[in-house]
């Protein structure tokens, strides 16, 4: 048994909670630990060298967002980028912050913070824009609306083109803000930023190092920054440049942008293959979102009845990597806010598993992901009897 | 074998890892998450989860976290808000070993296909009459088969001690030996759920409505006043607003009426005790129960005092051998063997 786990051959099908680190982007940071080591905010040979990396990063992020290389704000990630819009917006300008049901905890528990309002989704998963709508001309001095563009745990996806009317029609001036964190591998992040004025990243997600986000502010749009201090990225962040981690997200992003349509193509496919072979498989499994719908690289099902927590541990012991809702600071599954808001019943939530597919994901990862999780489903089944 | 080991990040649990990884089994550590709420004392905290894990990782097995919040509220929390609220005494660690770490996760480790489930309680596993029971611990100190007493059955087989057939000092140089980091953690004095500086009153408020009584004596002469009737307990002597003079405790707690009758001490001894919900190691206990005295503890380090259990219309009652001081509604009776060290059964205390 020991030498065997030694043996064993992970199926990693959790990209949506990291993507392993592209070999573009490692081989791009590669020189920024000892070589180019200076800090770019200097005024020697060595800083211009630092400074010159951090600049050409920000040309390539800007190209595949489609801004202007001075409207890219480096942070630290993606949850200091939501806290940024939305904390940076209210203490600004003051003002109402709204939010969907199915943020992400760094944008809703801001949200919650400052007191903001929260509208409710649809049971297929994205926000109705006429909702939206509705929700935005009911509350008084809107500052700052935020709409993920595709949801962490299930892939739904949001019409941004459709919430931005909804806004613009509605709440005239206030800023929107899209957490665009799990977008960048799936979706032309082109088609999203017209529509925003705000738009965060994370670069762990696409193949790029953690610790390291994007945060688009259109031009004209001011924030009240979270982090003072040297005033590096021209005042709306301080600290010192992440050098390596910066190159190293360009890097991903680029070759994430320059793989995007063959890649969504191939991975919808095992997607598709991988929830047919669960529902057809097991008796209890539940597609979350209705059939073709959704981000590419997210198989989002429900083993009604079942414990997620049984089903991971059984599927870890047979290195299958996959994961439920979020996790809190302890390690424990906390029941998930946005199967919540879908409406979904408790039986169904306590049995959610999702799968996330990226780059690494090959067909015979999904063969066995199929074969270990139907193994792991009959066992609690038989179980129950 | 393959052994599930529950670690509430104390000291205990951690030598019970480490003992059965040496011994050669196949172990995994879990964590058990049980309440949600903002008490950071006792086996809930996330600074206890943290200790689970990283003792987990120096012993050097799998370390896994499992949310049992709902099943914990259910059965433990909402339970101890009722006992108040009906003027009892709960016992909520019991409940607590009873719903949790015994249903819940014995089921978890039976259906992911463990052998047994190792807990860090200083109690042992002994052959008695040719089956398995639960006995008290080695250190004598530190027993606490009464608090797990309800395990029963199958589950005598499935569940193990480690630590239990050892000292506190041997469990603590095992681990420091180790370098465990919960080497010299102190032991968890409160329920776990309750902060020790929001206190039971302060964690019971939001949860109930606290009714001022009335204190009043023997003939019904009002002596004092209580601001909450909830939290009195039969046999107190403070706090009950009576100034002076001679001692005088609480002999009756009417929650519906409102009264809190105080008394000389004498009138808190008793010679027989109702008792209810009782469990049994082995079915036909019972019968061997109610056919010989056994000794019964009413409190977790509690004297034992020797009783013969008796069965009649209006259900069970301890007859004690001599006047007992009266153990109070909601709180646990475990019966054991005339040596002081089998568990032969137990129950709750119904008046």
């Amino acid at each position: 048994m020991a030498s065997g786990k030694s043996e064993m051959k992970y199926v990693y099908l959790d990209h949506a909670a990291t993507s392993p680190l592209r070999p573009e982007a490692r081989e791009a940071m590669e020189p920024f630990g000892d070589v180019v080591y200076a800090n770019p905010s200097g005024s020697h040979k060595f800083a211009r060298e630092a400074r010159r990396a951090v600049d050409e990063a920000r040309d390539v992020v800007a190209s595949v967002i489609g801004c202007r290389p001075g409207e890219i704000v480096f942070t630290s990630g993606g949850t200091e980028g939501a806290n940024s819009a939305i904390l940076g917006t209210v203490r600004r300008r003051g003002g109402q912050a709204v939010c969907t049901a199915s943020e992400h905890h760094a944008v809703l528990h801001c949200v919650e913070h400052v007191g903001g309002v929260v509208v409710p989704i649809t049971a297929d998963g994205p926000v109705d824009p006429s909702v939206m709508r509705q929700v935005l001309a009911e509350t008084s001095d809107v500052s700052v609306v935020s709409v993920m563009a595709i949801n962490n745990e299930t892939g739904a996806i949001n019409d941004i083109e459709q919430v931005s009317h909804a806004v613009r029609g509605r709440a005239e001036g206030a800023v929107l803000h899209t957490d665009a964190v799990q977008a960048a591998c799936w979706t032309d992040l082109r088609n999203i930023w017209p529509h925003v004025d705000v738009l965060t990243l994370s670069a762990h997600k696409f193949g790029g190092p953690k610790g390291v986000g994007v945060m688009v502010v259109r031009e004209g749009v001011t924030l009240e920054p979270l982090i003072l201090g040297g005033g590096q990225e021209r005042d709306r962040r301080s600290g010192t440049h992440n050098v390596a981690g910066i190159v190293g997200t360009a890097a991903a992003l680029q070759v994430t942008d320059q793989h995007r349509d063959s890649e969504v193509a191939r991975i919808r496919a095992l997607r598709d293959s991988l929830i047919t072979g669960l529902t057809t498989r097991i008796s209890c499994a539940v597609p979350t979102l209705p059939s073709g719908h959704g981000s590419a690289g997210t198989a989002h099902v429900c083993l009604e009845g079942l414990e997620s927590e049984s089903l991971l541990y059984l599927l870890d012991t047979e290195g299958v990597c996959v994961s439920a809702a979020s996790a809190c600071a302890s390690g424990a599954m906390e029941p998930s806010h946005v199967l919540e808001a879908m409406g979904l019943p408790a039986s169904r939530i306590k049995g959610s598993l999702r799968f996330s597919l990226g780059h690494t994901t090959t067909e015979e990862d999904v063969v066995k992901a199929v074969d270990a999780t139907v193994k792991a489903a009959e066992r609690l089944l038989a179980a129950q009897k | 074998m393959k052994i599930l080991v529950a670690m509430s990040g104390g000291v205990d649990s951690s030598a019970a890892a480490l003992i059965l990884k040496e011994q050669g089994h196949e172990v995994v550590g879990v964590t058990m998450r049980l309440w949600g709420g903002e008490s950071d004392t006792g086996c809930c905290s996330v600074s206890d989860v943290d200790d689970a894990r990283r003792v987990a990782q120096q012993v050097g097995v799998d370390h896994l976290v499992f949310n049992f919040s709902e099943d914990f509220n259910q059965h433990v929390v909402e339970p101890y808000v009722a006992s108040h609220v009906a003027g009892t005494t709960p016992n909520p660690c019991i409940e607590c070993n009873r719903h949790l770490k015994f249903d819940r996760l014995i089921e978890r480790g039976r259906t992911l296909g463990f052998d047994a489930v190792a807990t860090g309680h200083h109690a042992r596993i002994v052959d008695f009459n040719g089956r398995p029971r639960l006995a008290r611990g080695e250190d004598a100190q530190k027993d606490q088969s009464y608090v797990v007493h309800m395990l029963a059955g199958a589950d005598l087989n499935y569940v193990l001690f480690p630590v239990g057939n050892m000292e506190k000092s041997e469990v603590r140089s095992e681990a420091a030996r180790a370098g465990l980091r919960t080497a010299s953690k102190p032991d968890s004095q409160d329920v776990c759920f309750i902060g020790s500086t929001i206190g039971r009153a302060g964690f019971l408020e939001p949860r109930l409505t606290f009714n001022a009584a009335d204190v009043v004596d023997g003939d019904g002469k009002k002596v004092g006043e209580v601001p909450a009737v909830e939290l009195v307990t039969l046999g107190q002597r403070r706090g009950l607003g009576l100034g002076g003079g001679d001692k005088r405790y609480v002999v009756a707690v009417d929650v519906p009426s409102r009264r809190v009758t105080v008394g000389d001490e004498a009138q808190l001894f008793v010679s027989e005790t109702p008792v209810g919900s009782l469990v049994w190691p082995h079915d036909d206990d019972e019968d061997f129960v109610l056919s010989h005295d056994v000794l019964v503890q009413g409190s977790a380090h509690g004297e034992r005092s020797l009783a013969r259990l008796q069965k009649s219309n209006d259900g069970y009652s301890l007859k004690w051998a001599r006047a007992t001081r009266r153990i109070a509604p909601g709180q646990t009776v475990v019966f054991y063997d005339d040596t002081d060290t089998v568990v032969l059964g137990g129950g709750i205390v119904t008046a």
